[in-house]
């Protein structure tokens, strides 16, 4: 469920003077729901059992979310 | 009019005895961007906005308060058997004073519910913008949610949380599109 297509990333200004270690690339999301104004028909859908564990009857919109991502 | 199920929306599972967690989870309970002010903005704006997405406002902030129960579920769950002394450590120790071990709808730093953390302005617009924003900071809340929490149980639920979160806020921007297909059309009967 990992979906590093939905993740963005960014390089943040680092100062030889900064106070704690700096982070060099820092991490954010990009949900999918972001890429499209509307829904198209047809996308492949989930089982029943799945869309129900999942929040959603499509994977096309799932991104999932887990703190060992190190987004934070 | 409702029809109330009494069941969760989806499981609610607990794996630690955790009261500091409960006191964050109270952001997505009692907070500017949790269920509470979600569920509320919506059944309220729904009543202006045109006919074309009256039902899927009302739809949504009914699913709202089922999320809200369900955060109501977890909080309960990790606070119940606490002692003074373990939501002191906490840091609901002034929680406590104020509410025993009842819920309330504060956020995570305690501070109650107002009604100033939602807005119906009237201009469908307007409004629609507010509940995509709503939703994606929501959805951000329980990505920082998740980062503090290291119970697997409830991570499970806010996930499931999350992912509603990002279909609302697609169903929205959808409603947007619908409304943007009215432009200069002329209606012929």
């Amino acid at each position: 469920m990992d979906r590093p297509l939905f993740r963005g990333n960014f390089k943040p200004y680092v100062s030889p003077r900064d106070p704690c270690p700096p982070i060099l690339v820092k991490k954010f999301v990009l949900p999918p729901q972001i890429f499209t104004n509307f829904q198209p028909p047809g996308l492949p859908q989930n089982s029943p059992a799945e869309a129900l564990k999942q929040g959603s009857l499509w994977p096309a919109f799932v991104d999932g979310y887990y703190r060992e991502e190190g987004i934070s | 009019m409702w029809v109330y199920e009494k069941k969760l929306l989806y499981p609610v599972e607990v794996s630690t005895c955790n009261p500091t967690l409960a006191k964050y989870l109270m952001e997505q309970y009692g907070g500017a961007d949790g269920e509470l002010a979600a569920a509320l903005r919506y059944m309220n704006q729904r009543y202006t906005v045109p006919d074309k997405v009256i039902g899927l406002l009302t739809d949504i902030s009914t699913e709202e308060f089922s999320h809200l129960e369900m955060l109501a579920t977890m909080i309960y769950k990790l606070t119940k058997d606490a002692t003074p002394e373990q939501l002191e450590e906490a840091g609901l120790g002034a929680h406590f004073v104020n509410h025993g071990h009842s819920l309330f709808y504060a956020n995570a730093a305690g501070v109650p519910f107002t009604a100033t953390y939602i807005q119906s302005k009237g201009d469908p617009i307007a409004d629609l913008y507010e509940d995509i924003a709503a939703e994606e900071k929501a959805r951000a809340t329980y990505q920082w949610l998740i980062d503090v929490s290291d119970d697997p149980a409830i991570n499970d639920s806010l996930r499931f949380l999350r992912e509603r979160e990002n279909i609302h806020s697609l169903r929205f921007r959808e409603a947007v599109e619908l409304l943007k297909d009215e432009r200069d059309r002329k209606k012929i009967f």
